[in-house]
């Protein structure tokens, strides 16, 4: 569609294989985020937010299952399509190029584990080279300036912690080379020989620390050694930020994550969110079904309805300008202070024997005679602006 | 207006034990004196962060709980109220104030008396899908309170039930399905029938709409207010969702930690809230527009623990302006005009 696409999602069909029947949970859905925007994805329950999401990080749980289309994503100039990947290649994009924050906190967060331990699992998965490197590095700036001398007593003391014996270097080296190595995973399991591993805890709980100070977290020492049950809800939504976070992912899908959540908490994470992407430099995928915070966080937003994305466009459009008739009935949900309530007519249908052509047919004001029929396409009656429906066909530009 | 209920001082503290001998170590207050009026026909709104204890206030009020202390008043005469004020204030009149209290004052009510009183309130819960019993029919969940209250039995309790079934949007054909077969809003509705089947006069509302769809939730808002005038109702509607409580409400109450920080009338509060409180959480709303700028305050911290709050003012360390009076004294209820109440030494002159 345009070119300064980061992430393409081309007619991307999901089903799923349920003993009522074939659910269409996605149906041909065309989608593209660019590169440093918020996009937001709004839309009722069960309209396939959520799934998109995970889609992109090729995480359907069966009985789900992708049958077509493409999702895209620009690696160097180059165009790679992730459906037809290797789970090893999408274990090196899940977390450091693509990363998701999950709607419920508290279940998102194994409760076994400390806060600390569950940010460094990805902070070791993907990290682990660069890690390796500073270590080395600090090593070896600190033996040449203790050759240099006249230093304090204090700054020796504190130089030579970073020191590193000939025997942890050539581990490091190593795990540079290749973590599971097998003298690594050996000599990881050996007490004594397993000392290089707390020089490295060490330098990974300081990388905690330092990423849930950035999410605002008051104390963050003692945070890191807390349970997630010790948290309350605003402070464990931080803490899967961190974790989201910690890898510098190139797209944040952020599926919810102030739905459980006060409104004041709601406010704190919204502003920590827009200032982290500022910070990092981040593309949001925002997936919510509050047109308040819609506002709030989007550039651009996408409206589904029923498996398909039935409108695309800048968030000033959508609500000065909604073209399709559902996002129209949906804006007018919003309850206004001394108007009546207004409520779209009839129900979501099921997505086992959905409407034939478009989706909205049923409940459509405008409905014609081959909105029954056929399924409309994708046009774009104005600049930069998607819609999925009959009444604009033969307007595209 | 005459008042429909009244609260005064109404507590309700959940013991904490520890030890060996299970001996009460703390309390959690979840209600820390409050008092307030709902007026005949209106609809009360009810305010605050999650754990601020509004579940609570309606369970007290409804007497799903006992409160430690305090009088509630459901539709009481004002000289009987009176009359009980005052011996309670001069601490006297043992035996005329526990006569008066046991025929009156709902927080002291036991047995048939306790039960007789209830056909008058109901409430609608959160979650349909926990607070209707799955193994239970609709027709049987209906049929319950109208068995329990011994308002009707038999042909006249059925036709009853489809009556009401009528009213709140489904049909017979609902009539012998288990909740798991309904959507989200159908099942609301179900227990919304369930609710007003004993035709109460005061139902209260916790949060009925935030387990479901914005398109539903209007229909469910629609309905509420349908019913409100067509049976005379009056709502305590229970809400963390503040935009839908400034369109349904006629007043509103802001709880804060088991206190009531500001009481005004919903127009009043939206357009000049005077808690620091209530300026927080009214600005924290994301607003539907995509162009409005607001100046927003942002609250730091979290909400402290119940069990030992903050001494003076319990809002004092997320306060900007907070003074040194706040740490020592606890502010009350201030009637600055306009039926307006706040809680905060910024107004006390």
């Amino acid at each position: 569609m345009t070119e300064d696409a980061f992430l393409r999602i081309k007619d991307l069909d999901l089903r799923f294989y349920t003993y009522e029947g074939t659910v269409e949970a996605l149906d041909d859905i065309q989608m593209f985020i660019k590169d440093g925007e918020t996009l937001g994805v709004v839309g009722e329950t069960g309209c396939g937010k959520s799934v998109t999401g995970f889609s992109e990080l090729n995480l359907i749980p069966p009985p789900g299952k992708i049958e077509g289309g493409k999702i895209l994503l620009r690696q160097d100039d180059k165009w790679v399509n992730l459906l037809r990947q290797r789970d090893a290649y999408l274990r090196t994009v899940r977390g450091k190029d693509i990363s998701m924050i999950f709607q419920d906190p508290k279940s998102a967060l194994n409760p076994v584990y400390t806060v600390r331990q569950q940010i460094s699992e990805a902070i070791l998965h993907h990290r682990l080279e660069e890690l390796c490197m500073k270590l080395l590095q600090d090593s070896k700036a600190a033996t040449e300036s203790l050759k240099q001398g006249n230093l304090g007593e204090k700054e020796k003391a504190k130089l030579a912690e970073n020191v590193l014996s000939n025997r942890e270097k050539r581990m490091l080296e190593r795990m540079i080379e290749d973590p599971g190595s097998f003298m690594v995973r050996a000599a990881s399991k050996i007490p004594v020989l397993n000392r290089f591993k707390r020089r490295f805890d060490r330098e990974v709980k300081k990388e905690v620390v330092r990423m849930l100070k950035d999410m605002r977290i008051p104390d963050p020492d003692r945070v890191a050694e807390m349970y997630p049950h010790e948290l309350s809800g605003g402070m464990a939504q931080r803490a899967v930020i961190a974790m989201a976070l910690s890898c510098n992912p190139r797209l944040l899908i952020a599926d919810e994550p102030t739905t459980n959540l006060d409104v004041t908490v709601q406010f704190q994470i919204l502003t920590l969110m827009k200032d982290l992407k500022k910070k990092y430099g981040m593309t949001v995928q925002y997936i919510t079904h509050d047109m308040g915070v819609v506002a709030e966080m989007c550039d651009r937003v996408a409206v589904m309805y029923a498996g398909n994305v039935v409108e695309l466009a800048e968030v000033v459009e959508i609500f000065k300008n909604p073209l399709h008739p559902y996002t129209k009935a949906l804006l007018e949900c919003i309850p206004r202070p001394g108007t009546e309530f207004k409520s779209i007519e009839g129900f979501v249908p099921s997505l086992i024997s959905p409407p034939k052509g478009c989706r909205f047919n049923d409940r459509c004001p405008y409905a014609m005679d081959q909105c029954v029929r056929t399924k409309p396409a994708f046009v774009t009656p104005r600049k930069d602006h998607f819609v999925l429906c009959h009444l604009y066909a033969g307007e595209s530009r | 207006m005459s008042n429909m209920l009244e609260l005064e001082d109404l507590k309700k503290y959940y013991a904490l034990t520890g030890g060996l001998l299970r001996r009460q170590v703390g309390a959690v207050k979840a209600v820390d004196g409050i008092s307030l009026s709902v007026r005949k026909g209106e609809t009360f709104g009810l305010v605050g962060e999650s754990g601020c204890g509004k579940t609570t206030l309606a369970k007290t009020t409804l007497r799903l709980l006992t409160p430690n202390s305090g009088n509630i008043f459901l539709d009481v005469p004002d000289d009987v109220k009176e009359r009980i004020r005052t011996l309670q204030k001069e601490k006297k009149g043992g035996q005329e104030l526990r006569r008066l209290r046991g025929q009156w004052d709902l927080g002291v009510f036991r047995g048939r008396r306790l039960r007789n009183v209830r056909r008058k309130m109901q409430m609608v819960y959160q979650d349909p899908t926990r607070s209707l019993n799955p193994r239970m029919l609709v027709k049987d969940i209906l049929l319950e309170p109208l068995a329990v209250q011994n308002i009707a039995r038999g042909t006249s309790a059925l036709k009853r039930v489809s009556e009401i079934l009528q009213r709140v949007g489904l049909t017979d054909r609902h009539l012998y399905r288990y909740p798991h077969e309904f959507s989200g809003g159908q099942r609301q509705r179900v227990a919304i029938a369930r609710a007003l089947i004993t035709t109460p006069k005061l139902v209260f509302l916790d949060e009925p709409t935030s387990s479901v769809d914005v398109s539903v939730r209007a229909q469910l808002l629609n309905l509420f207010q349908e019913l409100r005038k067509e049976f005379d109702l009056t709502y305590l509607y229970i809400s963390h969702d503040l935009s839908v409580v400034e369109c349904i409400a006629d007043r509103v109450a802001v709880m804060y930690l088991g206190k009531m920080v500001e009481l005004a009338p919903t127009v009043e509060l939206y357009k000049r809230p005077l808690h620091p409180y209530s300026i927080a959480l009214l600005s924290a709303i994301p607003v539907p527009d995509p162009t409005f700028k607001s100046k927003r305050v942002i609250l730091t911290g979290e909400v402290p623990s119940p069990v030992n709050p903050p001494a003076g003012c319990r809002f004092h360390p997320r306060c900007e302006n907070a003074m040194q009076v706040c740490q020592t004294q606890e502010p009350k209820l201030i009637d600055i005009g306009n039926d307006h109440l706040v809680a905060c030494h910024l107004f006390n002159k």
